[in-house]
């Protein structure tokens, strides 16, 4: 009886080494890569073409964040990332607020004051967050250049905003429908209007979904390719169309420190995000599972 | 018997609508209207520029009698059939064993999920570099003693899509394994330690009870990565750029170099056509049950 317990106890043991086992060998997977791009942008060249790919670097050299910062090469403009970056701050601050702000009343509308064909309006929204974009590019780029904002940064920010407002319209109305109609009920009895409402209840209400929502159209407008490729050209592009650049240069030896380097640069700003509030951006992945 | 309502309270009553009607304007026209005018590009003889004629479905025949295009959907299967196997598979089991009481879970699913924050270009730029046989895993495993080894799948036609496979399920598996742990924490406790009690093995009741408990999250996951794959441009783009030759052509890369390289722009237009019409034909039914299921639900 005893040894019986005692040889139950041991499988147990060994049933969670492997979890753990699993687990850990999981994540350093995962890691590896993160591991090598910190590691390879502190190399200098000469260790790279040496040989040394996984190891630690033999001397540490920020050399290649430098150069990736203010001096690679963008086709013929050799000024690094830095412009490019600040570029992307210009185009993601105002879409971001905007976009958030526009689904914030659409999300109230939508669940507070029910209009007749409310729920096709939200149908007719929904389908746009999974529309490819690759449909809407044409079109886009005639109109952008008509109201004269073809590769503009401002051009951008509209881009953004309109495709913006499905995914953040989601995330408000899927929010809203939480909070009980009473709350809002009693407010319209008290004589409290429409906006009243709107930003002494709801806003204040609202405050993590406003967090997801921010931290979701950051990380995907700062991340967007498609647009930025498609409607900008050399000196107004957003940071990911400069990297791909960067990295596509096929003059000389490749100077795979400071593609790395230029990596890093373009990767930083969503991961302090996704570092500092993980939490909110898992919950903004998952609403994508549309009943959130 | 009922007053005549006064302008300001009319305009009350309109408002919401009022507030609403800009965004829907800009979605009808930014979505629906695009849609149609890309329709109708593809139904004309545009090339460089837009033409507003009408040829018919001679883009699409053209389309279709392209090789590069049988490519770019033959890739597209491939990978995406690939991509959602083992990322499905991959991202189960790590919500299954994030699911025992693990400490440290929080850091771990951190770990699982950082890929996530990460843009393509990035993704693709870091496993280009891994995957380059000169200097990366290849030489490595070369380096431990392993002369033989050969892992040049990004320089060979017909394995350089399996390496985009590679980065895609690891920018992504941590999504399914987050979806699919929301789905497990949903299950009732009690129905594990009744089994138990009947005497199953945990992998028997994980197999047999809780799985096919998870089928929303199967269907959700499904659907979410679907669309990724379809969508997939900007890994493509960063880690083979199509190539080698067209050998990684994907239906987006397609579109984008008929568009706005190569002066088809019809060919294009009916290339995004079909893009949008697979998007549709599973996003659509799929949205359909989500939200009916959630009103009955109310």
């Amino acid at each position: 009886m005893a040894s019986e317990y005692g040889s139950a106890a041991r499988s147990r043991m060994i049933g969670r080494a492997f979890i753990y086992g699993s687990l850990v060998l999981l994540a350093a997977l995962y890691l590896m890569p993160l591991w090598v791009m910190i590691t390879t942008s502190l190399k200098s060249l000469d260790e790279i073409y040496g040989g040394s790919f996984i190891g630690l670097p033999q001397a540490v050299t920020f050399e290649a964040w430098g150069k990736a910062w203010s001096q690679a090469c963008i086709g013929t403009a050799c000024t690094g990332l830095k412009p490019y970056f600040i570029n992307s701050l210009m185009m993601v601050v105002p879409a971001v607020l905007l976009s958030t702000g526009i689904g914030a009343l659409n999300g109230y509308v939508l669940t507070k004051w029910r209009f007749r064909g409310a729920n096709l309006v939200f149908g007719l929204i929904l389908f746009g967050c999974f529309l490819p974009f690759q449909a809407v590019l044409l079109p886009m780029a005639q109109v952008l250049g008509k109201l004269g904002l073809s590769g503009t940064i401002p051009g951008l920010v509209l881009v953004h905003t309109v495709y913006g407002i499905c995914f953040t319209t989601l995330f408000f109305r899927n929010y809203f429908v939480t909070i009980p109609d009473e709350l809002t009920k009693a407010a319209q009895i008290d004589g409290a209007g429409f906006f009243r409402i709107f930003f002494s209840i709801m806003l204040p209400a609202a405050l993590p979904i406003m967090v997801v929502s921010c931290i979701w159209q950051f990380t995907q407008i700062w991340n967007d390719f498609l647009f930025g490729v498609s409607f900008t050209a050399g000196e107004s592009s957003p940071v990911t169309v400069a990297l791909n650049n960067v990295v596509n240069v096929t003059m000389g030896r490749k100077q795979y420190n400071v593609d790395m380097a230029a990596a890093m640069i373009a990767a930083l700003p969503t991961l302090v995000v996704y570092v500092v509030a993980g939490r909110y951006f898992v919950r903004g992945l998952t609403a994508g599972a549309v009943k959130g | 018997m009922t007053r005549k309502k006064s302008f300001s309270d009319r305009l009350a009553d309109w408002l919401p609508r009022l507030v609403m009607a800009p965004s829907l304007l800009v979605i009808l026209v930014g979505v629906y209207l695009f849609i149609a005018w890309t329709g109708w590009i593809s139904l004309s003889s545009s090339r460089m520029v837009p033409q507003y004629d009408f040829v018919g479905l001679e883009q699409y025949y053209r389309l279709w009698a392209t090789p590069r295009w049988h490519t770019a959907v033959a890739n597209l299967f491939i990978f995406s059939a690939l991509f959602l196997a083992v990322t499905i598979g991959v991202g189960l089991v790590m919500a299954i064993l994030l699911d025992q009481n693990i400490r440290a879970e929080g850091a771990l699913r951190a770990v699982y999920l950082y890929p996530m924050a990460l843009s393509f270009i990035v993704t693709g730029t870091a496993w280009k570099w891994i995957l380059n046989p000169d200097l990366g895993i290849q030489k490595v495993v070369n380096g431990l003693g392993w002369e033989s080894f050969v892992f040049n799948w990004i320089t060979q036609p017909k394995f350089a899509i399996y390496t985009i496979v590679i980065a895609a399920v690891w920018q992504s598996s941590g999504f399914a394994m987050a979806i699919f742990l929301a789905g497990l924490r949903g299950i009732d406790n009690s129905v594990i330690k009744a089994a138990q009690i009947e005497g199953a093995t945990l992998p028997r009741i994980y197999a047999s009870i809780i799985v096919p408990m998870l089928r929303p999250a199967f269907l959700s996951v499904t659907v979410l990565l679907s669309y990724i794959a379809i969508k997939n441009f900007d890994l493509v783009l960063a880690m083979t750029n199509g190539g080698p030759g067209n050998a990684t052509e994907v239906p987006s890369t397609f579109m984008f170099s008929a568009t706005f390289r190569r002066n088809q722009m019809g060919v294009g237009a009916a290339s995004a056509m079909m893009m949008l019409m697979t998007v549709a034909a599973i996003i659509i039914p799929y949205l359909y049950s989500e939200l009916k299921e959630s009103r009955d639900g109310q």
